[in-house]
């Protein structure tokens, strides 16, 4: 059979293939949404991209929570008597028919009003009238064409905050005023000598001239350059010498000089050169500023739990409440793929919980009555009681995020390069200028405080302070063009210095849905494939689920017989057929089993057949990978998970590499702290909340993400999947940019020399000034820009 | 008054006029999604040319895409 795709999603067609309308469709999920478009006319949603579709998820009872209007009224960002306006973030906006069918929700539904789209961020704004269509109803609305709202706990008690567009307006005015200065300070450039300037026209508007530039400096001082004095100051305070601090004394010399310049008619002053200078280096801070609004480096465990639970009255009865609000206690109901918000205990006879993102354990852990249940993870069993220990703020997992390394900013202890180079810079530049002012005083004591001010004119490091900002920016746009998407600069720095690779294993080596299935024993007849494959389409255990879709369609049959004893195994008949599908001991198998390996044994008619054992599918160049990084670095496993992968990841990984199972979200945490304690910089790459705090606690905090619109925890950055085994020439990537930013200080400092020959020499005119400087300032973004591009291009 | 002045005061204020309305797009938001109205401004002018066309017309359209 040909590979035929569906027609709305674009997923290959299987087994259970749908036609409709001449069309294939994957799943009765996607037909549905292809007859709700055709139906209201929104057809052209297929034209504008081919299989633009996803397919809808399983939402019954899903949303139940959202007719309850306390939480309603949280979510909604607006509403008067008649209508009310919603924010809701989508991660499934993917193409431009996604923007168009979103932008037409009135077709599907009147009682949409207005529906607008932000691609960038994946959020669509909504308004409608609350009289007719109710938060539920639009919720379920979206999520019947396959744009499911991603809702959670971190949309309570959002407030609504005004972007910071502070850096913009302050290039604005910068700009502004710059263009402006140019213009008045042109005429200025051609040398006037004093005998020709009583008839030359610009005598008579001197003043006038130079005041006008002087009202344009004060917002461009004030105002724009504000962040740099203020910096400069804290430094200060701080005793630290960060590159602020000459850029402020440059400001300020240049300011001072200028207005003493234009009061007592000594000269033009350099208000060029200043608003200039203080343009340059905004834009040198908006170009770092690279944001990825559709990703957030800031969650914790908020944003991955849900709003509401259902909580089962104790007179009967069931009611959507807020996981804020569950108290211990209550009895909740957890429906099938939920999340358990709360640590509690099971009342419900047996259940399967998927932990694997809270603690890294891959397989899903058997639960019965009585049993402790902690919260995060996700119940995958059917719809099961609870009764709550703990409120959410005091459970297991959430206890995690009161740990210092999520309140300490480590940003702030690191010092950039520019930082250290700047401190060296400011003592030589302040023991340059009291030299060269000390000699001026001794020869002819009028030019002393022109001499002074000049080279601290000259020596602001414009060039210098923007070599790293464009070269790191530039990096960090090549990183993301590559699915390698880092918080700011500062990681990349982080990152070059990295001189140990810590590394979790369930979802980072491993892929976190794939697991690899190998047969080992007899080879299993039609007969007995047909009936191990209609015994384990009865039942609901992960194990079977999982083997179930992996293993080839048969025919429906029907079974005689069919048991399920809990902890052990299926048992069923066809026929004259028997088979046997569990534990060795279940089936007849008298071995010991080998600790830690997920094995389902078989046996039909009670003969032992064989075994199917599940491994976890590690990801491609993990090996590669890891042999590369050894070279340059310490790399170590830690992982939540048991020991059953050991001597697998043994042969995998270059020798000796350290393997620690069974950590702890704590333990990891400490792990890397004392990592550090010995003097390492600490490079955490993980996906899970279990990963959350040594991620934090690290240097270079690295989430690995299948998806990225999906939850990541907190984090530096976020690197796709799909790059894994290109870290190590990120890394590199990394380094080099480094040396970049080396070779331009020293291009640099080869301009401030020359520059400070004029000023020493007292012979600083604002012309050279003016020239010097935007000179060296495009010198270096330019050599930055095009050998970043270069390292980017060497980049897979 | 020379007319220097003049001029100046004119080329300032329309400078200034520029930069107020830079100002004002900036605070209304308009830079805030750079993407998407690119994308939509694309949708009105095929939506247009879906009205005039009928309805088998499109359907013929579809299976060629």
């Amino acid at each position: 059979m040909d590979k035929v795709s569906c027609y709305h999603c674009g997923d290959p067609c299987g087994n259970t293939k749908v036609v409709f309308d001449n069309k294939t469709f994957c799943c009765n999920g996607c037909k549905t949404v292809y007859e709700i478009f055709s139906d209201h006319d929104l057809s052209y949603y297929y034209d504008l991209q081919q299989a633009a579709g996803t397919s809808p998820a399983e939402i019954e009872g899903k949303y139940d929570f959202l007719d309850t209007p306390a939480i309603a009224e949280k979510l909604i960002e607006f509403q008067d008597g008649r209508m009310a306006i919603i924010n809701l973030y989508i991660p499934n906006i993917h193409c431009s028919s996604c923007i168009w069918v979103l932008e037409n929700l009135n077709k599907l539904n009147p009682q949409v009003l207005n529906s607008q789209v932000n691609f960038p961020k994946k959020t669509i704004r909504i308004t409608y009238n609350r009289d007719s269509l109710s938060l539920k109803e639009l919720v379920i609305l979206l999520s019947r064409i396959g744009y499911e709202p991603y809702l959670s706990l971190e949309d309570l008690g959002k407030t609504t905050k005004s972007k910071d567009r502070s850096l913009i307006y302050k290039l604005g005015v910068a700009g502004f005023a710059f263009g402006n200065v140019m213009f008045l300070s042109f005429p200025e450039y051609f040398d006037i000598k004093e005998a020709q300037a009583a008839d030359f026209w610009l005598t008579e508007y001197k003043t006038f001239f130079r005041w006008l530039m002087f009202a344009f400096a004060l917002p461009v001082v004030f105002y724009a350059g504000q962040d740099y004095l203020k910096s400069a100051y804290k430094g200060l305070r701080a005793r630290m010498l960060n590159i602020d601090v000459p850029i402020a004394l440059g400001i300020i010399a240049l300011f001072t000089r200028s207005t003493v310049d234009i009061l007592f008619d000594y000269g033009p002053g350099f208000f060029d050169s200043l608003t200039g200078l203080i343009f340059f280096l905004l834009l040198g801070k908006f170009f770092q500023q690279k944001t990825y609004a559709f990703l957030s480096f800031e969650r914790d465990y908020k944003s991955y739990f849900p709003i509401a639970v259902t909580r089962l009255l104790p007179e009967g009865g069931e009611e959507s409440v807020q996981v804020y609000q569950i108290e211990k206690g209550d009895r909740l109901l957890i429906r099938n793929q939920e999340l358990i918000p709360v640590d509690g205990i099971l009342i419900s006879p047996k259940t399967h919980i998927d932990y694997s993102f809270v603690t890294g354990e891959s397989a899903p852990v058997p639960k019965k009555s009585g049993d402790k249940i902690y919260a995060g993870g996700k119940q995958i069993s059917g719809a099961v009681e609870m009764d709550v220990l703990k409120p959410v703020s005091q459970s297991y997992l959430t206890q995690l995020w009161s740990n210092a390394a999520f309140h300490n900013q480590h940003s702030s202890e690191f010092r950039t390069l520019t930082d250290r180079i700047g401190k060296r810079f400011t003592l030589a530049v302040l023991s340059i200028a009291t030299t060269a002012t000390i000699f001026w005083l001794l020869t002819e004591p009028s030019m002393a405080l022109n001499v002074f001010t000049a080279v601290l004119i000259i020596a602001c490091p414009c060039a210098l302070a923007l070599a790293a900002p464009f070269t790191l920016g530039n990096l960090l746009r090549i990183f993301g063009n590559r699915k390698f998407y880092l918080k700011d600069t500062d990681a990349i720095e982080q990152l070059a210095k990295v001189d140990t690779a810590i590394f979790d294993k369930t979802g980072t080596l491993t892929k976190s849905n794939k697991e690899q299935v190998t047969y080992e024993g007899i080879v299993l007849n039609e007969d007995e494939k047909s009936l191990l494959v209609n015994t384990l389409r009865a039942s609901n255990h992960p194990l079977s689920r999982s083997l179930y879709n992996l293993l080839a369609d048969h025919d429906i049959i029907t079974l005689d017989e069919y048991e399920e004893i809990q902890g052990k195994g299926l048992s069923a008949r066809a026929d004259d057929q028997q088979i046997k599908i569990g534990s060795a001991a279940f089936v007849g198998k008298n071995e010991d089993e080998e600790t830690g390996k997920t094995v389902v044994h078989i046996s039909a008619n009670e003969t032992y057949k064989g075994c199917f054992v599940f491994r976890n599918e590690y990801r491609e160049g993990m090996s590669e990978l890891f042999h590369k990084l050894s070279e340059q670095m310490d790399v170590a496993v830690l992982s939540g998970d048991n020991e059953g992968e050991k001597t697998r990841l043994q042969n995998l990984l270059p020798k000796l590499t350290p393997l620690f199972f069974n950590q702890k979200p704590e333990e990891k945490l400490e792990f890397v702290k004392s990592l550090q304690e010995q003097g390492k910089k600490v490079m955490m790459v993980g996906d899970g909340l279990n990963d959350a705090g040594a991620l934090a606690q690290s240097e270079v905090g690295i989430a690995i993400s299948e998806n990225v619109n999906v939850f990541s925890p907190a984090c530096d950055g976020i690197l796709d999947a799909g790059k894994f085994g290109e870290l190590d020439s990120y890394i590199t990537a990394s380094q080099k940019a480094m040396g970049i930013i080396k070779w331009s200080f020293v291009f640099s400092f080869i301009y401030n020399v020359a520059g400070l020959y004029f000023a020493v020499s007292g012979q600083l005119e604002p012309v050279i000034a003016a020239i010097l400087m935007p000179l060296s300032s495009i010198s270096v973004v330019g050599f930055t820009t095009i050998a970043t591009n270069y390292v980017g291009r060497r980049l897979k | 008054m020379s007319v220097i002045y003049v001029l100046l005061t004119i080329s300032v204020t329309v400078a200034l006029f520029f930069f107020i309305a830079f100002i004002v797009s900036v605070r209304s938001g308009q830079y805030d999604d750079s993407y998407t109205p690119s994308v939509r401004m694309l949708f009105e002018d095929e939506l247009v040319k879906k009205g005039d066309t009928s309805k088998e017309k499109r359907t013929k359209i579809n299976p060629t895409k």
